[in-house]
């Protein structure tokens, strides 16, 4: 893999510019603007949001054309899109309509069970969720130039993502101290390309910069994950799902801004609202858990 | 010698990283008291109305004012410039420090970003073109006669310099090329 091919040059240095920011999940153009006046780094463009998906079932897709249209009519920061996992249509579709980064998510229903988009040849960027360096390293492999922890997205319950943070983590910091003559080993293990692996190994960290995502419901929850070495937050149905949508984007955006601050994290936190309802992640079944979707 | 990257949102740790290699530690500036204590701050990359919105939040818009008025060394990238411009098109709030209009996002969204070669004006040394990361990158459209422009990409001024401002619509942070580090860091050196 060529990390200093321009196209993955620019793809990458998109993803650099949103760190320290906060992408929020919108599905029309009034939530669009709401996010951007609260400081939103950039938005995602959505049919329906993950606790909605949850609730109602059926099988979501990419968003309406004219939705995601309306949305880059209405905000001069990055729109995001999604699409369903190995659905090369949505993808090239979402391309044409020159969306700024693809999500190949496993929120949507997944098309193709066994393969993810090839996004080498693509000149949009796309970001994918994991659970794990091994699966973060396959969609690298692939060309995903951000990668973002799955968590359980529409769960309002953060423990997932922190699962999949402090797995990333544990599995980059155990390459770093590992000796060359390991690799081949912890590659085989991780079921990633013996290359990046190397790259982890040598740098200590992705090849390309890591978000965190699913379950995020307060400031706190968006901190925590800071903390626990996201460079930055996207926030699903815990905006819009909220009592007072404006007021939590906006402490949400400055807690990712300011978590070393637990004085300033307190200040941000008061007055917001009831914050959307939670689900216990243990009363979901494996087939219920979105983030088992994809490899 | 104490260099400031305000960090409240973008690539702030590219900046610290690339001043890191052009031989100044940077430090990073999140609320006013930090600001007060740096003799020198970069602008980085992101989204301006993020950087905005949390500058106003902090209340740190007119210290931040205050400081580049009385001549605090500024190196602005990308975004950093569109805080900094006189006029921004579409209109939205900025510092009107910097004697240009500015167009946003006006060679067009991501598929539009590209690196591309960027003239360098000879006062930068070391040869005459540059590497120019370009990313959902601003245009500048005027130029008042205060600003002296060290950078082209093609007819478009891509570097800026007034008084103790260095401001780019491109990313040299995101390159091993360190002239526009060196040159800011030099004007802090300089200003005390």
């Amino acid at each position: 893999m060529d990390f200093n091919d321009p196209q993955f040059r620019v793809k990458v240095g998109l993803a650099e510019m949103l760190k320290g920011g906060v992408i929020m999940d919108v599905t029309t153009a009034e939530q669009a603007k709401i996010a951007e006046d609260a400081g939103a780094a950039a938005v995602m463009a959505l049919e329906r949001v993950p606790a909605d998906i949850r609730v109602q079932g059926g099988v979501a897709r990419m968003a309406p054309v004219e939705k995601i249209r309306e949305i880059q009519k209405t905000v001069s920061i990055p729109v995001m899109a999604k699409c369903r996992i190995g659905h090369v249509a949505e993808a090239k579709m979402l391309e044409a309509l020159e969306v700024d980064f693809i999500d190949e998510s496993e929120v949507l229903t997944p098309a193709d069970e066994e393969n993810h988009v090839y996004k080498h040849p693509f000149k949009v960027p796309f970001v994918c969720g994991c659970r794990n360096l091994g699966e973060a390293l396959r969609r690298v492999g692939e060309g995903a130039a951000m990668i973002r922890t799955k968590g359980e997205a529409g769960s309002g319950n953060i423990v997932e993502a922190v699962r999949h943070l402090r797995a990333v983590q544990r599995q980059i910091k155990t390459l770093t101290v590992l000796d060359g003559h390991e690799l081949m080993a912890q590659a085989k293990e991780l079921q990633a390309p013996f290359e990046l692996v190397a790259y982890v190994a040598e740098h200590g960290r992705l090849p390309v910069p890591n978000f965190a995502a699913g379950g995020v419901a307060t400031p706190a929850d968006a901190a925590l994950c800071m903390m626990l070495g996201a460079e930055a937050v996207f926030v699903g149905s815990g905006i819009f799902k909220s009592a007072d949508p404006a007021t939590r984007a906006q402490a949400i955006v400055q807690a990712v801004t300011h978590w070393q601050d637990p004085t300033k994290l307190v200040e941000i936190s008061a007055g917001l609202g009831e914050p959307m309802s939670g689900l216990d992640i243990g009363s979901l079944s494996p087939e219920e858990m979105l983030s088992r979707r994809g490899w | 010698m104490r260099v400031g990257v305000l960090a409240l949102q973008g690539d702030w740790q590219a900046h610290a990283a690339a001043l890191a290699r052009a031989g100044g530690a940077a430090e990073p500036v999140r609320t006013a008291p930090e600001l007060d204590a740096v003799d020198g701050l970069v602008l980085p990359g992101g989204e301006s109305t993020t950087m905005l919105n949390l500058l106003d939040h902090g209340a740190m818009t007119d210290a931040l004012r205050t400081r580049i008025e009385t001549g605090l060394p500024v190196l602005a990238t990308c975004a950093g410039i569109i805080l900094l411009a006189r006029e921004v098109v579409p209109e939205q709030p900025s510092l009107r420090l910097l004697d240009v209009t500015i167009e946003r996002n006006a060679y067009g969204r991501q598929l539009a970003s590209a690196v591309v070669e960027v003239r360098a004006a000879k006062e930068l040394g070391d040869g005459p073109t540059m590497e120019g990361v370009f990313i959902r990158a601003p245009r500048v459209r005027r130029t008042g006669p205060g600003v002296t422009v060290l950078g082209w990409r093609g007819e478009d001024p891509v570097l800026l310099e007034q008084g103790a401002v260095l401001a780019a619509t491109f990313h040299p942070e995101l390159t091993d090329d360190d002239r526009v580090q060196r040159r800011f860091l030099r004007r802090i050196g300089g200003s005390r």
